[in-house]
């Protein structure tokens, strides 16, 4: 860290020393407030006592987000060694910050998590900061690189359009495939669980054609289903049969044999024993499938609107938008679909955790 | 014999099931074709006529092995722009795009992994960047980031890069985070009694990474490097769709333009042996290098 800090410590003063040409220079604020910053992140190392810590850990991001806002604020297109000083400086402070942040205790419950939280939302801001700053300072042509405000401004001038388009997209191509998919693949494993035979040669089976790239067969179901959801659909079924089938009769067969003895001598059929015991045991693995098809399911409905769609729907804004060179518009859309990628990935992810509470890999640690 | 029997009836099975499934789906176009020249259609003639469309709805598969084997061999060896009339590979084969895909794919899985495998180093060495990166490596696994293909071929285009290298940065950024998150995990895996064992004969921190961390990465290295070698052709294809400069994915979209389904399914086809094959060179090395490091049988 020390290292870390002598780097700061060196950008900082090149910052200072280097000439400033008028009005496009880090002012007279930045610096001083880098300045503090530098001095608060010693004054940290010193400290031992934990309230103090925190405090001057909430002083340092302040401290950083003045020397960053002046900056982003006082662009003029005419930017010279000085500022490019000073945005290593806030990044290398960034850095400080965060590792800062990574040395405090770990603690249990739901405190502790909001901190774990700190350091990725930093580094999340400084990535976009930068991204901002070196856009406008080096005059990124918009068809290339627009700026996350510019991106930000489209995400909320165009709600209707994203709206429209994230229906289409995930309401009903993504969402009908993932349930039919899905579906089919838990009953199907149920049968195929019945017949170990059939178990023995699905498996490496569905394996194989888990690891191909389904994703292909988009061109032969816009064919059959036409331009609307059903094909998208369609290909998400496809795209998520295989990894829910194998995940499940995984998952099915994860019960041991004392176990199923045990239900034996209750004189449990063998609905019963499902009901009560193989598919309990086999959640973890179904939800496993499940979260891994929430992925493909998004990624199948966008990719098969590559191949034909009706005039609406992310994949289509995508590829069209991009030949009218509108990336403001494409990465409003990358943006929403990230969101609702994240979004519908942790819904499964939360539901797991309510549902097999009691498997070990969910218990506190 | 007793693990392929099973494997084998299922296969068996599944072919099984596209034959009959071919009768269906083509017999509505043979139907119309009768009827307007007026003539009886037998089930014997419907069958057999299903079976060999030129444009049909549902290739059989013994059509779609033809057309593998026409746009390979025979289109190189006696074709008029084939390697042996011509000496170089024919466009309209699937060998030539077969090889400008696999190109790209492994030089983005070769760029990826690297990119990967040192992203992970830093992340387990230092605790700032686990704190930082290490949730947004595994953010990433869960949003759509193929959907930025369109754009960055099309941007790079624009800029005057094209050909290979926009092709090889998506399928890079698709492998490289498994990459990351199993190598992560994999550097992770020894104990910290073996780490303690480590510090009693006063290893060096290099010393401890290349006699400990490093091979017991490596069975979880392997695992997600088949995951990324299969998403790195994905990758490829996805990002042969917005500029047609050959390869599979291109085959996939034009046979889409014209109708012609079965230089889809061969497109698709090829494309699926080529991720095996990926998939089953990975694996092999992965049984050399685990049976030398006495990890496996």
């Amino acid at each position: 860290m020390s290292g870390l800090r002598v780097l700061y410590a060196l950008a900082l003063l090149v910052a200072c020393w280097l000439p400033r040409a008028a009005g496009a220079e880090p002012s007279v604020l930045v610096l001083a407030a880098l300045t503090v910053a530098l001095v608060l992140e010693v004054a940290l190392d010193a400290c031992r006592r934990r309230g103090l810590r925190a405090l001057g850990l909430l002083a340092l991001w302040n401290a950083l987000l003045v020397a960053a806002g002046g900056l982003a604020l006082e662009q003029s297109g005419a930017e010279g060694g000085a500022f490019w000083a000073a945005v290593v400086a806030v990044w290398l402070g960034a850095w400080l910050l965060v590792s800062h942040v990574a040395e405090l205790p770990r603690r249990p419950g739901l405190w502790g998590r909001l901190v774990a939280l700190i350091a990725p939302i930093v580094f999340g801001l400084t990535v976009l900061w930068i991204w901002e700053v070196v856009v406008d300072a080096l005059n990124v042509p918009r068809v290339i690189l627009p700026a996350p405000s510019e991106i930000g401004a489209r995400l909320s001038e165009s709600t209707d359009t994203l709206w429209i388009d994230l229906v289409q997209t995930f309401g009903r191509g993504a969402l009908a495939g993932f349930t039919i998919g899905c579906g089919a693949a838990v009953l199907f494993a149920l049968v195929v669980d019945r017949y170990p035979f059939l178990r023995r040669g699905l498996l490496p089976v569905g394996n194989f054609l888990a690891a191909l790239p389904i994703i292909g067969t988009a061109p032969i179901f816009v064919m059959w289903f036409g331009f609307d959801w059903p094909s998208k659909a369609a290909v998400v079924v496809a795209m998520v049969f295989f990894p829910m089938l194998v995940n499940t009769v995984q998952g099915l067969a994860a019960t041991d044999a004392m176990q199923r003895d045990l239900m034996r001598t209750y004189s449990a059929g063998w609905w019963q024993t499902l009901m009560t015991l193989r598919l309990p045991a086999a959640m973890p693995f179904v939800f496993n499938g499940l979260k891994i098809c929430a992925t493909l399911a998004l990624i199948g409905s966008i990719v098969a609107e590559f191949f034909g769609s009706p005039t609406y729907g992310m994949g289509f804004r995508i590829s069209t938008e991009v030949g009218r060179l509108q990336l403001d518009m494409v990465w409003a859309e990358i943006a929403v679909a990230a969101l609702l990628g994240s979004a519908f990935y942790g819904f499964w992810a939360l539901l797991e955790r309510r549902v097999t509470f009691w498997h070990p890999s969910q218990r506190s640690r | 014999m007793r693990r392929s029997l099973p494997v084998l009836t299922v296969v068996v099975v599944l072919i099984g099931l596209w034959y009959l499934l071919v009768i269906p789906m083509n017999a509505k176009w043979e139907r119309d074709q009768a009827a307007r020249a007026g003539t009886e259609l037998g089930l014997g003639t419907l069958v057999v006529n299903t079976m060999g469309q030129d444009r049909p709805v549902l290739p059989a598969p013994h059509q779609v092995v033809v057309e593998l084997w026409n746009s390979t061999v025979v289109e190189e060896f006696t074709g008029r722009r084939g390697i042996w009339r011509s000496g170089s590979l024919s466009n309209r084969s699937l060998v030539y795009h077969g090889l400008v895909t696999l190109g790209a794919t492994m030089l983005g899985f070769v760029i990826g992994t690297g990119a990967g495998i040192l992203l992970a180093i830093g992340i387990v060495y230092n605790k700032a960047m686990d704190a930082s990166v290490m949730p947004w490596a595994i953010a990433s696994q869960t949003i759509p980031i193929i959907a930025l293909a369109p754009m960055i071929i099309v941007v790079l285009n624009s800029v005057g890069i094209s050909g290979l290298i926009p092709k090889a940065i998506i399928a890079a950024y698709l492998s490289f985070f498994p990459v990351v998150v199993g190598m992560v995990k994999g550097l992770r895996a020894p104990d910290a009694m073996q780490l303690d064992l480590m510090k009693t004969w006063s290893a060096s921190g290099g010393q401890v990474f290349r006699t400990l961390r490093l091979p017991s990465s490596m069975p979880y290295l392997f695992a997600s490097l088949k995951v990324g070698v299969a998403a790195a052709l994905v990758g490829t294809i996805v990002g042969e769709l917005p500029v047609q400069q050959g390869g599979l994915g291109v085959r996939l979209l034009s046979g889409s333009y014209y109708g012609q389904t079965v230089q889809i399914w061969a497109a698709l086809f090829a494309a699926a042996i080529l991720a095996a094959g990926l998939v089953w060179i990975v694996a092999l090395i992965e049984k050399r290098v685990l049976r030398r490091m006495g990890m496996a049988p």
